[in-house]
């Protein structure tokens, strides 16, 4: 597909509403360029004028800040900082919460301010606009459908409903975890676990997370965050054997019944 | 006899204040060991909290049942309290309820007020002594519990059972009251002559009185001191988003002047210690944090980790801060400053593996109804691990290096970034 890079927007001279921060995992792992790539066709169809940062974009940082390594997070925020303030960002969407949170809360005090907005929040909004339409046949209607609240979207950013309405208005059928919203239970992702293996322990966090899911009896799982994603899937592929659920990020599910 | 009374009285007022007071200064002094965090901001969004979170008890009604039974033994606590100026003042005159002769019906409604109250908080307190012993709850369980904990949580329980129940014998016993809830304790003084119900009724007051002075001066050495604390922790209450970490500017200026070393000072200072490896490392905050924390154990019930069977337990993380927090505080009294005892917070008390098992989800920071963070140590001290001690498991060094040669965490190549706007 076509993607335009800031570089390209530059020159041409010509800005465009909003920088698509895609994220590493939405860049490099295989099953999140899935959701990249849905995001990047619902913007298209909703003619919404984006780009990306293409080769320039970097980590935010944000595992290493987490692991303890604040020389590597400041290098790499430093870097980025001055990248996006070269090309006089001013707003930002992304589809991980983790980019999310860094760019929203840690990057201000280091000289970068953005308004910064996550795809589910993005995707809301763009629904209530007008500016996306669903097909008459949405596949969705009437489909059984548990959301996860990702950690760094929901507790740490307090977006709970964004992702709720957007599945609402393909009019799903949202089923709640026991442990939701504010009490949702992690994936295991968080504080750069995803970068390693799990402390020893009774049962893995994924696994408690999935069999909640699996509990609610959902056609599927609906994730906002690449790492939650692949979480949860790698979950459910552990009881598979009971149970065919897939996991989805809500971008998917949209850009699927989007006219 | 009146008077020798009435001095003895005042002189174990002025110790029991005298020493929970000095009690008080070793704990402020013991917070103050902590960095300087300076939090001035947004005053009218604090006194809100401290309104909602201290006084209302927002979080509390997570759970509204728990919440109802603990807002009696609350409101009956404070409430109770003001008869205690009546009953300071009687024991220092040798005076007999001095209230009542100036307020009138207005007194009987008051202390009838206060015998609902006192009856509330027994009651509550016997079902809370109930539930935190039938062991069907984890968290009361819970092997950090284990020992002291579990007995200083139970003494409270039964402190407050037995003042109450003296509160409401004295009343009982005493001959020219009638009041709500103690009259039903009349008919079992019925039998007994005036001047024994007389000696009922002044041994329940001094018992009652020297309780509640027993009482404040526990207080500070268990983990109800958070009804102090709550309120000023409330007030404090980070007010920035849960995701959001505290900026090290020492290490944002170091990478600014590695990029344009033409900005770096001349006489730029050698930077501090990264991280926290021991108390005095932490901010103020956190140490307030640990002496506000009761051992509820909501922030663990919570915790993924600890819920899927790892070592971490935020809980056990509050209380290790604030046992080698006090242990650092006997060492200053010792020995008049702290004199290295080889120990630090950092691996002595908190354990690598615990550490390493947060995933920085912020479940124990939600729960908490007294605004204690304990992720805000555990990042600190994953920051002395990192940047102290090169403490970091393989993967994470492979991670740090990926980003730091491929600007991602996994070995990708970074031309390779954009390459799904071409699959």
């Amino acid at each position: 597909m076509k993607v335009s890079t800031m570089a390209e927007f530059m020159a041409r001279g010509e800005k465009p509403e909003v920088l698509f921060w895609v994220g590493c995992a939405g860049s490099f792992d295989q099953r999140a360029q899935k959701i990249t790539k849905a995001f990047a066709t619902i913007m298209d169809k909703a003619g919404v004028q984006y780009a990306i940062l293409g080769k320039e974009e970097a980590c935010t940082g944000d595992p290493a800040r987490r692991a303890g390594n604040e020389f590597m997070f400041q290098m790499m925020a430093y870097q980025n900082i001055q990248v996006l303030n070269g090309y006089e960002i001013k707003k930002i969407v992304t589809t991980c919460p983790h980019c999310f949170n860094t760019l929203k809360n840690e990057y201000p005090a280091l000289g970068g301010h953005y308004d910064v907005i996550h795809h589910t929040t993005f995707l809301q909004e763009l629904i209530e606009q007008g500016k996306i339409k669903f097909t008459d046949s949405n596949e969705w209607k009437g489909k059984s459908i548990t959301y996860h609240d990702s950690c760094y979207l929901g507790r740490a950013n307090e977006i709970y409903e964004a992702p709720r309405k957007v599945l609402e208005s393909l009019d799903m059928e949202l089923r709640e975890m026991k442990r939701c919203k504010s009490k949702g239970l992690c994936c295991g992702a968080g504080g750069a676990q995803m970068f390693k293996e799990e402390e020893k322990g009774d049962k893995r966090i994924n696994m408690e997370r999935a069999d909640e899911a699996i509990e609610t009896k959902s056609d599927f799982v609906a994730s906002a965050c690449p790492f939650c994603n692949t979480m949860m899937t790698d979950g459910i592929k552990n009881r598979s054997e009971e149970v065919k659920t897939e996991v989805l990020d809500i971008a998917e599910i949209v850009a699927q019944a989007i006219q | 006899m009146a008077y020798v009374a009435g001095i003895v009285f005042t002189a174990i007022t002025i110790i029991a204040f005298f020493v929970f007071f000095k009690k008080l200064g070793k704990i402020a002094r013991n917070i103050h060991l902590g960095k300087p965090f300076q939090i001035k901001d947004q005053k009218g969004k604090r006194i809100q909290n401290v309104l909602l979170l201290a006084f209302g008890q927002k979080k509390m009604f997570r759970n509204p049942l728990v919440a109802i039974l603990h807002l009696f033994v609350y409101v009956g606590f404070v409430i109770i309290n003001i008869e205690l100026l009546e009953i300071i003042i009687d024991g220092i005159a040798g005076t007999h309820r001095i209230f009542k002769p100036y307020l009138g019906s207005f007194y009987d409604f008051l202390i009838n007020i206060f015998e609902v109250l006192a009856f509330l908080v027994l009651v509550a307190c016997v079902v809370f002594f109930a539930r935190r012993n039938m062991g069907r709850i984890k968290r009361f369980t819970d092997k950090d519990l284990a020992g002291w904990p579990k007995s200083d949580a139970n003494a409270i329980l039964i402190i407050e059972i037995v003042l109450m129940s003296l509160f409401l014998t004295m009343n009982a016993a005493d001959a020219e009251a009638n009041y709500l809830i103690s009259s039903f304790l009349k008919p079992l003084l019925s039998n007994v002559n005036a001047s024994t119900q007389s000696t009922i009724e002044h041994t329940a007051w001094w018992l009652h009185i020297l309780g509640i002075y027993a009482f404040m001066n526990y207080l500070p050495y268990s983990k109800h001191l958070h009804i102090i604390l709550a309120f000023p922790n409330a007030y404090y209450a980070p007010l920035i988003p849960k995701g959001q970490m505290h900026n090290m500017p020492s290490i944002q200026n170091e990478v600014l002047y590695a990029m344009q070393p033409e900005l770096a000072p001349t006489n730029a200072a050698a930077p501090e210690k990264f991280g926290a490896r021991d108390v005095m490392d932490l901010s103020w905050k956190n140490l307030m944090d640990a002496y506000s924390c009761t051992e509820c154990g909501r922030c663990s019930a919570a915790c993924p980790a600890n819920i899927t069977g790892k070592l971490l337990s935020p809980r056990k993380i509050m209380m290790d801060t604030r046992d080698r927090l006090e242990a650092v505080g006997k060492n200053i009294d010792t020995n008049k400053q702290f004199v290295d005892d080889g120990k630090s917070l950092l691996h002595d008390y908190i354990s690598v593996e615990e550490l390493r098992a947060c995933t920085t989800c912020n479940a124990c920071v939600e729960e908490c109804p007294v605004s204690i963070s304990p992720l805000d140590i555990i990042l600190e001290l994953r920051r002395s691990l990192v940047m102290e001690e090169s403490n970091a498991p393989s993967e994470w060094n492979g991670m740090f290096s990926n980003i730091e040669n491929n600007f991602a965490p996994w070995k990708f190549a970074p031309d390779d970034r954009d390459a799904w706007t071409n699959q």
